[in-house]
């Protein structure tokens, strides 16, 4: 009723303008509905379709290889919370994504401060060294890690075989797998991040420390007091971005639990992955659906929680 | 001037960390690399060393007759090409109507778009499959590319530009002139907004050149890998150590590497201004 009745004005809104507008104006309206609606259709198409189908199939006992499609209610999202695979997957994703944006942001942060106040000439080539990771793609870059972490032959345990510290199951063990994986995609993030807070550090203008200084505040305090509380916002987007990129984690577990050599890793069971698993190695379309909506919900709630705190009154 | 002199070492200190830090980022590049470029019995060497006893080109010949890494690299270059063309595409004339067009519709189909800008393709990947097979398009280049022609965030960022930097007296005298409203956009926005449009491109040509979930779903057929799809597969073949692994892996990881130590201020430029990875 109140969407027809929407609508309705619209269109009469639509109709109103149309007679009056010259000529001229009616082809620039022809222009941009002709060339916006192509756009909108692969849009619709390729986003909205899926992501709203996402939902519905999740309701569906859905199996790819056969035709039959039934109505399941809220089964799979019920039947997910007691699989012990799905369980697991979920805390993994947890630890992976918290692990890595705590330890990305903060070291991004270190970075960016050093560069930003006391970079001197070194600004440039740090830049490069923490950015090339960033366009580094994962496969070959996770290959590398797998040789450095390699139990027998690899550098890591190398080094710690000089401090005494006796070789340890990097790639293998289920908890330093997972450990691991946090170091690859802090490895691959921190540069991005550390880009994104300089940014913000660089637009901070230079007379508040000036003032500051005068009125006899040391480093820290400056930074205390002027850096950090105007950094928040950017803090907070750096972590929503960071949050959500690492609970889609799959390549690094993927690549890292590959057999080389007769060798395979230990495989992390992750989120992705066990959506993977379930779609496309049991067909089960839509319980894996069912798991997706619930990624999608960590998403939402962590786009809603970055809102909230941006809205909030600066104190 | 105590102070000064004794802040200054910390300084030193502290650089001097940061480089340190720097270096161990760039060690794994750096390792495959090195190793790709010894001969296997090196590669049990124990401590390992840092860089080949006897250097060896070997292994990159092995890796291109093991696999059709030449085959790969062109898909990739196929794939992220007209990947690129068509979000630079849809961006740029999405964004612009938006941004310049009063219709109803046009407030909430922007934030529609915003709002799927943030939804990371796993979440929904699995009805963009069902969508692909039903139109016959498992394992085909076509199929690869479809879910990469737009890109939610390259038309906001392309509106967001768009109203910053084309104003609305500049589009008025164009059409006084009478310039078309196509001549318009072609002629004139596309070169106001050339510095976006690179950074635009930069993004959306390592998205694909990086994309590895998507292809691993559509594609089946070895002849169609992208690059980085074939080095995973590659990797899990019989036969294969680390040495002619690290070779393959040289070669995928190479075109981004280069392009973006010739393009670096370019690059991180881009990334400042669109802010997405």
């Amino acid at each position: 009723m109140i969407a027809s009745g929407t609508i309705g004005r619209g269109l009469h809104r639509v109709r109103s303008i149309l007679p009056s507008v010259p000529p001229q104006r009616r082809r620039t309206y022809l222009f941009a509905y002709g060339f916006l609606a192509p756009i909108v259709a692969l849009f619709a198409f390729l986003r909205i379709f899926p992501i709203v189908y996402t939902v519905i199939l999740g309701f569906f006992n859905w199996s790819l290889v056969s035709p039959d499609h039934t109505f399941v209610g809220l089964d799979n999202f019920i039947n997910l919370l007691s699989d012990p695979n799905f369980q697991t997957a979920f805390i993994n994703t947890t630890i992976i994504a918290l692990g890595t944006t705590v330890v990305s942001i903060a070291l991004a942060f270190f970075v960016a401060a050093v560069v930003a106040y006391g970079g001197g000439k070194i600004g440039g080539l740090i830049e490069i060294l923490f950015f090339l990771p960033v366009v580094t793609p994962l496969v070959p870059a996770t290959l590398g890690w797998r040789s450095i972490l390699d139990y027998q032959h690899g550098v890591l345990n190398a080094i710690f075989g000089v401090f005494g510290i006796p070789n340890q199951a990097w790639t293998t063990d289920p908890t330093l797998a997972i450990v691991s994986v946090i170091m690859i995609s802090v490895w691959a993030q921190v540069g991005y991040n550390m880009i994104i807070l300089l940014v913000g550090m660089r637009s901070i203008p230079r007379l508040y420390y000036e003032a500051a200084a005068v009125d006899g505040a040391s480093t820290w305090r400056q930074f205390r007091h002027i850096t950090f509380p105007l950094m928040v916002p950017i803090l907070l987007f750096v972590t929503v971005i960071t949050t959500i990129q690492a609970y889609n984690v799959f390549t690094q577990v993927f690549v890292l639990a590959s057999d080389v050599q007769g060798a395979p890793g230990y495989l992390v069971p992750v989120l992705v992955y066990d959506i993977f698993q379930n779609g496309f190695r049991y067909f089960n379309f839509g319980y894996a659906a069912a798991e997706a909506v619930y990624l999608f919900l960590v998403v939402i709630v962590l786009m809603l929680l970055q809102f909230r705190l941006f809205n909030r009154p600066t104190d | 001037m105590i102070q000064r002199r004794r802040f200054s070492i910390i300084r030193f200190v502290i650089q001097v960390i940061l480089v340190a830090v720097g270096l161990v980022m760039v060690f794994p590049l750096f390792w495959l690399i090195s190793t790709s470029l010894r001969p296997a019995p090196e590669l049990l060497a124990t401590p390992p060393q840092l860089l080949p006893q006897h250097w060896t080109l070997d292994n990159y010949a092995n890796a291109v007759a093991a696999a059709p890494f030449g085959t790969w690299l062109l898909n990739s270059l196929i794939f992220a090409t007209i990947s690129t063309l068509f979000i630079l595409l849809t961006s740029l004339v999405g964004g612009y109507i938006l941004a310049k067009f009063k219709f109803p519709g046009n407030s909430f189909l922007f934030i529609l778009i915003l709002a799927t800008a943030i939804v990371p393709f796993e979440i929904y990947m699995l009805p963009v499959f069902l969508e692909v097979q039903a139109l016959s398009l498992i394992n085909t280049l076509p199929g690869l590319i479809l879910p990469y022609v737009i890109l939610s965030y390259g038309i906001f960022f392309m509106r967001q530009n768009v109203l910053a930097s084309v104003p609305d007296e500049l589009l008025d005298a164009a059409r006084i002139d009478g310039l078309s409203e196509t001549g318009i956009m072609i002629r004139l926005v596309s070169r106001l907004l050339a510095p976006a449009i690179s950074a635009l491109a930069i993004f959306a040509y390592l998205q694909s050149w990086t994309a590895f979930i998507w292809p691993l779903l559509v594609l089946n057929d070895q002849k169609l890998f992208p690059v980085q799809l074939g080095l995973a597969q590659f990797n899990s073949s019989v036969s294969v150590n680390y040495a002619v692994l690290s070779a393959g892996a040289v070669v995928a990881m190479a075109p981004t590497v280069i392009a973006f130590l010739v393009l670096r201020r370019r690059i991180i430029e881009g990334v400042t201004l669109t802010g997405f990875r």
